[in-house]
């Protein structure tokens, strides 16, 4: 089969557009991912959408409205129950390793337990339906709508939130959408690379962009384009192939980054080296001799 | 419950404070504070750890709520969070991946709160670099930056509003005498230059002992106001703590031997 026929075909077209609609919301989410260190949250809310995927299909022979709900309630009681990124960590570990293990059970009630299974896992991009498509839509306009709305307080929030909060952002109750934002953004990933493989585009592409820049806009834009050119890049070119998408996909976006690491000394800290007072301690105790400002007292 | 009758006397005074008291839940924080600071002025606030230094900030900012007593901020009770102060938070070193470079990190100061995409203005944020004398490394990514450095960036982006009020929580914690005697400079220039009332909350009087006009010293739930002189002194001092306590002053630095103890 030729690439040109294949293209026409409405599965492959189907699945072409699911996967730029996962990898437009995956990117915009995934430099704040990165900021506020959630990668592991990330990985925790795709499990657990994992159990309420087979808890949707046990009930109501659907995936995505169950694994939705089991991400959103997830995300929610980890905004709402940890707060410190420590704590969060193992409060996620616990709840992990139990809701996956409640999701085994559920689908061992299931017929097809198997090729379920490894669906939700690994993803199945040519199973899209036209009805998964529009939630897909839906989902990756209401990302979207949010971060165009929210992008710059939740930047600052995540940042620095004792200085934004001092300023009045609402950082609480930032964290809360954005976390709702991120469950919906990872049931969609989900779709598509499978539950165990989201980081592939919620994470690696935002962690390549930021090597290469340090301007918001900028990451914001790279991450996006290296989540589409992952996610339509190794589809296109698993369409060769009897492997999954899901291994392509999770190839391309590796490259992508291995490739921003290298390119990263060359782009985004050219600026440290021009200028030799900017040095890097990790006590902070440096002082820099230049750049003193106009008028110093003099002490003593 | 302090009457209405202290609301005349707050008028003209950039903080006012009258039997303010904290408590987070049976713990007393502190007790019926009074405290008057004048606009333009510069107060420290001193005490030992967990003595309430920066919950007494979070109150100024409006962030959390008496236990009793009133607080008026430019006359009036503060709102949750101020875009009109300017606030540089407890140090924290910023991770050296962040994606964001000085100038942003300044920008934020001017429209963080704000809805939209980050856009970063030269016009809008250049001036308050170059007054702190950040001008060469602003383009840098912030994590590649030194602690002094990223400490003036914070300062920036607390100036770049043009606040009626900067609060400063241990600004100069992890800076060597000759960069905090720097930040205090460019800090007390801003002062002098806009009118600005400074809040420092520190550990050590001596590198803000030259710009201070007051000090408020909190310890054990109990407070001293009133010029440096006359708070940090032996006597001041061993009857808040309730203990002996020297103060030493030498060369310039003034040494409290003994506070923390017994706390």
């Amino acid at each position: 089969m030729s690439l040109s026929f294949l293209l026409q075909q409405p599965f492959a077209q189907h699945a072409l557009l699911a996967a730029a609609l996962v990898a437009v919301t995956c990117g915009l989410v995934g430099p704040f991912v990165v900021i506020r260190g959630m990668a592991f949250a990330v990985h925790g809310i795709a499990e657990l959408a994992f159990t309420g995927a087979a808890a949707g299909l046990l009930i109501a022979d659907n995936a995505i409205a169950g694994a939705l709900v089991g991400a959103v309630v997830v995300a929610v009681l980890i905004a709402t129950f940890g707060a410190r990124q420590g704590e969060r960590d193992s409060a996620i570990g616990v709840i992990l390793a139990f809701g996956m293990g409640i999701g085994v059970l559920l689908l061992g009630y299931y017929q097809g337990f198997a090729t379920a299974a490894t669906n939700i896992l690994f993803g199945n991009i040519f199973g899209v339906s036209g009805s998964q498509l529009v939630i897909l839509l839906v989902i990756c306009l209401i990302v979207v709508a949010v971060m165009g709305v929210y992008y710059r307080p939740l930047l600052f929030a995540s940042i620095d939130p004792d200085a934004a909060e001092a300023r009045g952002v609402p950082v609480g109750r930032l964290s809360l959408l954005f976390m709702v934002v991120l469950a919906l953004s990872v049931t969609g990933a989900a779709q598509v690379v499978g539950t165990l493989l989201v980081l592939s585009l919620a994470i690696t592409p935002a962690a390549a962009a930021q090597r290469l820049s340090a301007s918001p806009l900028i990451v914001a834009t790279l991450s996006v384009v290296f989540a589409v050119a992952a996610a339509d890049g190794g589809l296109l070119a698993s369409f060769q192939s009897n492997v999954k998408a899901s291994v392509f996909i999770t190839s391309v976006s590796f490259a992508i980054y291995v490739a921003a690491r290298l390119a990263g000394p060359l782009v985004r800290d050219r600026r440290r080296r021009a200028r030799p007072p900017v040095s890097r301690t990790n006590g902070g105790a440096c002082h820099d001799q230049q750049q003193t400002p106009r008028s110093v007292p003099i002490h003593e | 419950m302090t009457s209405s009758s202290t609301t005349s006397s707050s008028k003209g005074t950039a903080i006012a404070l009258r039997g303010a008291t904290l408590r987070f839940g049976a713990h007393l924080i502190w007790e019926n504070l009074d405290l008057d600071v004048t606009p333009g002025e510069c107060l420290v606030i001193l005490g030992p750890n967990g003595s309430g230094k920066t919950t007494l900030l979070k109150v100024f900012l409006g962030l959390l709520p008496l236990s009793a007593g009133t607080i008026t901020v430019d006359g009036r009770p503060p709102g949750r969070g101020s875009p009109t102060a300017g606030y540089v938070a407890q140090q924290r070193i910023f991770d050296p991946d962040l994606p964001i470079r000085g100038r942003d990190l300044v920008q934020l100061g001017v429209d963080g709160r704000r809805p939209g995409l980050p856009r970063t203005r030269a016009s809008q944020v250049d001036p308050a670099i170059e007054a702190v004398g950040a001008a060469g490394y602003a383009d840098a990514p912030v994590g590649l930056l030194s602690g002094g450095q990223q400490q003036r960036l914070r300062i920036a982006q607390a100036l770049v509003g043009m606040p009626r009020l900067l609060l400063c929580d241990e600004p100069l914690t992890s800076l060597d005498p000759a960069a905090q005697e720097e930040i205090v400079g460019v800090i007390d220039r801003h002062r002098r230059e806009h009118g600005t009332t400074v809040v420092y909350v520190t550990h050590e009087i001596t590198p803000v002992a030259d710009v201070v006009d007051q000090v408020l010293y909190v310890a054990a739930g109990r407070w001293a106001a009133g010029p440096a002189d006359t708070v940090l002194t032996t006597q001041t001092l061993s009857n808040l703590y309730g203990t002996h306590i020297d103060v030493l002053r030498v060369g310039g630095h003034v040494v409290i031997v003994g506070e923390g103890h017994g706390h």
